[in-house]
């Protein structure tokens, strides 16, 4: 340093004007937060963890008790391979699973389906027997892993075969935990393995609250997900205001069933994304605690505290990614595990770096898995509850994004609710018309996002992947063992279990018991899917979306 | 007397649920000012080419993330020669790995689209290609 006589003058310079930030839920972000924020944006929940609403985290103690859950999206080929991959992440310090179905299974076809073609094992397993799910989790303590299934459209017939598996193996399923994705409501709007018009699809979800809430009570059958939405293209705060309101829907669905809310809404859970803005991310993390406690214990009058917890898995963060450079990625879920982690998830799972490209290989399954351990054995995530709590910025921006949530709901009402505004494709539209804008941003480069539109590469140097291959092999043994359980099983009992279950679809009652007794006998999947298609009908897509005013 | 509207199928085939880019597509080509059919998801690849011949598109455009691109569209290109549309622009976009894109264009697909293409890129390629 000097003390050159125009030291003076140079710091004297008016400074430029500094740079509005307004971060992607809509909220202007001031340079500096002070207690004087906070009071303004309507003060500090004072309550304690543990203590409704929430806001600092479900449980007293929250990872100082128990760390997160950490369950790897996980699944490939068939029931052998994935079987042997479920077990090597469990060797190496995985605690939960987290189970990926190939979409002939997720969209309710038989591995021999001419929809199939090309789709048997790719994306995840191919099941289409209770068999092929015995082979999966042979040799897996199933007490002792909780497993999650990531099925939808064919969720219930997927819970059941669950359900059956577990039985047969000696397991009480009245002490069974795990859960199912089963969130067929946010598949019309992200994701798309729908296979039945929207009204029976919901009247399914509310048979698997309605089963589970008197069967297995341990057993958490709904997912709710904001996370695919959020993929789609929709805001942090919009991300979660659409999955309330997806929430409140099977709530109400199961409400009217006779079921008490505190029956079940205890089981309800949810999964949201971890990419973007690591405060906004925190701050909606904490506010969506905060409003479904509200909206559960003070809205739907639920008496018991766990009724309204905001249980959740917070992982993903795919669109986040990207495919150029992609050892960046590797860094970006870091940062995401920690966005999760400072949330307070109860289950965490990142995707792999290489997830952009392919299946992720063995190596980086174990790399994302350890991003998580560190957390919790080196950086001290685990040593204390919401460290960021109390916090003016995060304390304001968490009063912000509720207000931003309030206001993502009420648009959906103003919509007529969930139910008609995804029948009508409003959302759809909605959520559409942000991806587009998202992507110009990313192309004109006002969403600045590092290796795409800012320090690209400029030598032509090939990305590092190793791509997971596709054995066409795999999809024939599939077919081939399939073909030889439809010769061997009883086909009487099959048939007789089957129409037993157009019988129950046709009623209106509740399916579960049908289709546990057509799991049991080895009903395929695509055969119960076609008995409650039968029925039901199958969804049509609107596909006029932009000519829809949102 | 303007110019005729040039007119684009955007498909997607197969079972695959990712449908973010093939909407942001559909909506970069609207803008553009093309003529766009949408087919929506889960599209059998004997719809597919009913709807291009139907739909008398000059670009017939499939979105594929699964990794089902190869058998699909194979599938398809024979379907859309057995219909005579050989002199339509086939193109497909999505999570195609390198190795892959020369296998799709010996196929017929002169653009092949991976991820991370700019929407604007994809609007000139047709305005090129479709005379």
């Amino acid at each position: 340093m000097t003390d050159k006589p125009n030291e003076q003058s140079k710091l004297a310079r008016p400074a430029t004007p500094i740079r509005r930030v307004v971060n992607e839920s809509g909220i202007e972000i001031k340079p500096l937060y002070t207690a004087e924020d906070v009071i303004a944006t309507g003060g500090v929940d004072e309550s304690r963890a543990g203590e409704a609403p929430f806001t600092r985290g479900i449980h007293p103690l929250m990872y100082r008790q128990r760390p997160f859950t950490m369950r790897q999206y996980t699944g490939f080929a068939n029931a052998a391979d994935t079987n042997k991959r479920f077990k090597y992440l469990i060797a190496n310090g995985q605690t939960g699973l987290n189970v990926a179905f190939d979409l002939a299974t997720q969209c309710g076809y038989d591995s021999d389906a001419p929809e199939a073609l090309g789709e048997v094992g790719r994306v995840g397993m191919a099941i289409d027997t209770l068999r092929d799910l015995e082979i999966a989790f042979d040799g897996i303590d199933l007490d002792a892993i909780t497993v999650s299934l990531t099925i939808n459209g064919a969720a219930a017939i997927l819970i059941a075969m669950y359900l059956a598996m577990a039985e047969k193996r000696g397991y009480d399923i009245s002490k069974l935990r795990g859960t199912a994705q089963n969130d067929i409501l946010k598949e019309f709007i992200g994701r798309g393995t729908w296979v039945f018009p929207v009204d029976p699809s919901v009247k399914l979800v509310a048979d698997t609250i309605e089963y589970c809430a008197k069967v297995a009570p341990k057993y958490s059958p709904v997912s709710v997900c904001g996370y695919h939405i959020r993929e789609s293209g929709a805001t942090p705060a919009e991300e979660m205001g659409y999955a309330f309101a997806i929430a409140k829907a099977y709530t109400d669905a199961a409400l009217a069933r006779g079921l008490d809310i505190d029956e079940f809404a205890g089981r309800l859970s949810f999964n949201f994304n971890i990419f973007g803005n690591l405060f906004e991310q925190v701050a909606k993390f904490r506010a969506g605690r905060r409003l479904w406690a509200k909206i559960i214990l003070d809205g739907y009058g639920a008496q018991k505290p766990e009724s309204g917890w905001l249980r959740m898995i917070a992982g993903g963060g795919g669109f986040g990614l990207t495919i150029e450079q992609p050892e960046n990625n590797i860094m970006r879920g870091a940062y995401y595990a920690l966005i999760a982690a400072l949330g307070g998830a109860q289950t965490m799972a990142l995707c792999c770096y290489d997830e952009a490209y392919t299946i992720p290989t063995p190596k980086a399954q174990r790399l994302s898995l350890r991003t998580m351990q560190l957390l919790i054995e080196e950086i001290g995530l685990s040593d204390t509850v919401d460290p960021l709590g109390g916090s003016y910025y995060v304390e304001s921006l968490t009063n912000q994004l509720e207000q931003k949530i309030v206001e993502a709901m009420n648009w959906v009402d103003a919509k007529g609710g969930i139910v008609k505004a995804v029948s009508d494709g409003v959302i759809q539209a909605k959520v559409s018309e942000y991806a587009f804008a998202r992507q110009k941003a990313l192309e004109n480069g006002t969403l600045r996002k590092v290796g795409v539109n800012c320090y690209t590469d400029t030598d032509e140097e090939k990305p590092q992947v190793d791509l997971h291959g596709y054995d066409e092999m795999g999809a024939i043994t599939q077919i081939e063992a399939l073909r030889k359980m439809r010769a061997t099983r009883n086909n009487d009992e099959v048939t007789r279990t089957l129409t037993a279950v157009r019988v129950e679809a046709s009623t209106g009652r509740n399916v579960m018991p049908a289709l546990m007794q057509a799991v049991k006998a080895y009903a395929t999947v695509g055969e119960m899917t076609n008995a409650l298609g039968d029925i039901y009908g199958r969804f049509q897509e609107p596909t006029d979306l932009w000519r829809k005013v949102a | 007397m303007t110019e005729r509207r040039i007119k684009v199928l955007v498909a997607k085939p197969g079972l695959d649920g990712h449908d973010v880019g093939a909407k942001v597509v559909v909506q970069a080509l609207l803008e553009a000012g093309f003529d766009v059919v949408y087919t929506g998801l889960r599209q059998t690849p004997e719809a597919i080419a009913t709807a291009a011949a139907e739909s008398k598109a000059d670009v017939i455009g499939l979105s594929i993330l699964s990794g089902a691109h190869v058998p699909l569209c194979r599938r398809i290109r024979d379907l859309l020669q057995e219909k005579g549309l050989y002199d339509k622009l086939w193109v497909v976009g999505g999570n195609i790995p390198e190795d892959d894109r020369m296998v799709l264009r010996q196929l017929g697909f002169r653009g092949v689209f991976p991820t991370g293409t700019r929407t604007d890129a994809i609007v000139s390629f047709i305005r090129e290609y479709v005379k």
